[in-house]
């Protein structure tokens, strides 16, 4: 890439103690420091535990060797579970703690948003809020001054502007803190995931000027769980886990390894007909696949897709032989169990030979949740077989015309209802 | 091509920086967040309240009565040729900006983690900017203990007034006031952070320090000369010779240049001591708060 190098972070590791912290007053650290002086043992370690001091045991690294560039204009994205290092990656880069080893270099003012109205006081209005806040993320009382017809006009409270802020609602903060920030205008823009708050019209104003932003060629990092979002905004995407980068690269390319490696199998899964393949001599599981609506596009809930499962029957004739799929959420509830028999009651699986069938879950059925299938095999009324983990996938939420998602609903799931006025 | 782009970071961020590395230029970038800092302490506190901040007279004008009765006229403590309340008023002034300085500074990392948990922006803002607001209150106080001596000038004939050279000092009294509160309450706000014993322990401390300053009795009490031990250690406290120089520019006396030297010097060594601590805090705080 031609582009100016803007961040380079190298070797960058971070090292938390764990436990308590030195002594737990005064006195004990001054004991322990006295004894030091003096070449004597540390008085306050109990016999057997001398050895914890030096263990290794006691440190947790919370990131390790992270190394990687940004460029100028470039929107990166930091995707990982909860607990990768994410958060501990984005406080080292905006100089809230400092690493344990390694160097970030950083051209050009940064500014981070880790929450929203950050030090808001509720005592004063609205206005004079604007300015501390702004000051606060590194604005001077001259920018601010020029900017701020532009933020209450973005943050839609004007009237509300010379009330106290202790008489806001929650959304009204969230408004007025994004206002502030979105007027920053630094060259590196660090923002973690406050884009989760606010109602769906307001978000979308946010997206909007995070776009705006990168295209006046700033820098944007962005820590985000939302996949949908990640995807519309970024143009590069590193995944850490473990305190560690997994893969730096194209968005697409990344987001996608890194949810098939979160729904364990991945949306297929096929063995050859060996003894592997999940079942027993007379009847074997070969391939289980899901096919989504739009196979390049991530799944939503309004999306329609098939799971489509393969057995090979060696040598069962019985008239009684079943197959039904399960469909289990990340909370282990059994979201819906659905049996072939009960569409299509004419089919005989009880035949020697292999037999491959489809099913439809229709669009704004299921909530946004991981989901794994599992397909059992009755004989009889008895189970015959089950292979209780197959294939897994996640449906995300609906996104809006930006392609912001629009939130988790609640409930189980998620079905379209008809209303009507009676 | 990355050559050419290898120098000139605006930041680089790595594990150790210099202790004694006392960045004003950074904070000099931040002067606006200060003076923003210092109108919400200002403003804030007495939003709601009927006084506003006419309270920052109530406590010292109560104080100055309860000393002036007790102290004063009970105990006989205050010198003759001083009227009583002036006396005390102006060593209760003084004392407590340094006293309010301390306490307040000394949250700073206790009372903003969840802010500076956040964002970043140079530590060290926050102490200045409690040590610039505590200026203001100080500033009402002793606008209002210069009422009480334009009372005294006018109605009590016994009470001489006149202006001397002395009082040209007390804005350098005030600067070393003001270095010396920081200097403390920074040192103080860093070992909290590991130590919190140390919160409990200030608010307590000042007090008992008044005690051991020229508060409440002038130094050159019959009482305390006869017992040279005791005047020793009240000339240890560095606010001593500050509080003997801001009543010599108003009532008279001779100037204390040794007091005063010891004062600047040790305000130097601890203003400089709570840098380096600071530093070396402000920087993992987060990760042990």
């Amino acid at each position: 890439m031609s582009a100016e190098k803007v961040i380079s972070v190298s070797n960058i590791s971070k090292r938390y103690r764990l436990g308590v912290l030195g002594g737990a007053t005064l006195s004990d650290d001054l004991k322990v420091w006295w004894a030091k002086k003096r070449g004597k043992p540390n008085p306050l370690v109990t016999i057997g535990d001398e050895v914890s001091s030096t263990r290794e045991g006691d440190h947790f690294w919370a990131l390790r060797d992270i190394e990687f560039d940004v460029h100028k204009g470039e929107i990166l994205g930091v995707i990982g579970k909860n607990g990768a290092g994410k958060s501990t990656l984005l406080k080292l880069l905006s100089q809230i703690t400092g690493p344990t080893t390694g160097s970030i270099k950083a051209r050009g003012r940064i500014a981070s948003l880790l929450e929203v109205g950050t030090g808001f006081h509720p005592e004063l209005t609205g206005r004079e809020n604007i300015y501390l806040n702004g000051a606060i993320l590194g604005m001077n009382k001259a920018e601010i001054d020029s900017r701020i017809d532009a933020i209450i006009a973005f943050s839609g409270i004007l009237h509300h502007i010379d009330t106290p802020v202790k008489r806001y609602s929650s959304g009204m903060k969230v408004r007025l803190g994004f206002a502030v920030a979105a007027h920053l205008e630094p060259e590196i823009l660090i923002i973690d995931e406050v884009l989760a708050v606010g109602d769906a019209e307001f978000q979308k104003k946010c997206l909007g000027k995070m776009k705006d932003i990168s295209v006046s060629g700033r820098t944007i990092i962005f820590v985000s769980h939302n996949m949908a979002s990640v995807r519309s905004l970024c143009t590069r995407v590193i995944w850490v886990e473990n305190g560690m980068v997994v893969e730096n690269g194209p968005t697409e390319v990344v987001v996608r390894n890194y949810l098939n490696n979160f729904s364990g199998h991945g949306d297929e899964i096929s063995w050859e007909d060996g003894r592997d393949a999940p079942g027993n001599e007379e009847l074997r599981l070969i391939h289980v696949v899901l096919r989504k609506e739009f196979p390049d596009q991530l799944l939503l809930c309004s999306h329609w897709f098939e799971i489509e499962i393969a057995f090979i029957n060696h040598g069962i004739s019985d008239g009684n032989l079943r197959v039904n799929i399960h469909l289990i959420n990340g909370a282990e509830v059994l979201v819906l169990a659905t049996a072939l028999v009960e569409c299509l009651p004419a089919e005989n699986i009880g035949v020697k030979g292999e037999h491959r069938f489809s099913c439809e879950v229709p669009g704004d059925l299921l909530n946004s949740d991981d989901y794994r299938v599992a397909v059992n095999f009755v004989r009889s009324g008895k189970l015959f077989f089950r292979c209780a983990d197959t294939i897994g996938f996640q449906i995300h939420n609906a996104v809006s015309a930006d392609g912001f998602s629009l939130g988790k609903k609640l409930g189980v799931i998620r079905p379209k209802l008809k209303w009507r006025r009676v | 091509m990355a050559t050419t782009s290898e120098h000139e970071w605006d930041l680089v961020i790595e594990p150790k920086k210099s202790v004694f590395r006392l960045n004003v230029k950074e904070i000099w970038i931040y002067r606006d967040l200060i003076a923003l800092f210092v109108r919400r302490d200002f403003v804030a506190v007495y939003k709601q309240t009927i006084l506003g901040p006419l309270w920052h007279i109530v406590q010292p004008l109560l104080t100055t009565i309860t000393f002036t009765v007790i102290f004063g006229r009970v105990a006989k403590l205050a010198p003759s040729d001083i009227p009583n309340i002036l006396f005390y008023m102006s060593g209760i002034v003084t004392w407590s900006y340094f006293a309010n300085t301390v306490t307040k500074t000394s949250k700073t990392f206790i009372g903003n983690a969840s802010l500076f948990g956040k964002v970043y922006f140079p530590r060290l803002v926050m102490p200045i900017a409690v040590s610039i607001s505590n200026l203001i209150a100080f500033s009402i106080q002793i606008v209002t203990f210069l009422a009480f001596l334009a009372w005294f000038i006018i109605f009590d004939d016994t009470f001489q007034f006149e202006l001397r050279p002395e009082l040209l000092m007390l804005p350098v009294l005030v600067v070393i006031m003001a270095f010396l509160g920081l200097g403390f309450g920074i040192i103080v706000s860093s070992l909290t952070t590991k130590y919190r014993d140390l919160s409990f322990l200030v608010g307590f401390g000042v007090q008992l320090l008044m005690y051991a300053s020229p508060v409440i009795f002038p130094l050159n009490m019959q009482q305390l000369l006869d017992k040279p031990i005791i005047l020793g250690f009240i000339r240890l406290n560095p606010m001593t010779s500050i509080i003997e120089s801001v009543r010599v520019a108003f009532f008279g006396g001779n100037l204390d240049w040794h007091g005063l030297i010891y004062t600047v010097v040790f305000t130097f060594v601890t203003l400089l001591f709570g840098i380096v601590l600071f530093n070396r805090v402000e920087k993992t705080f987060t990760d042990t708060i």
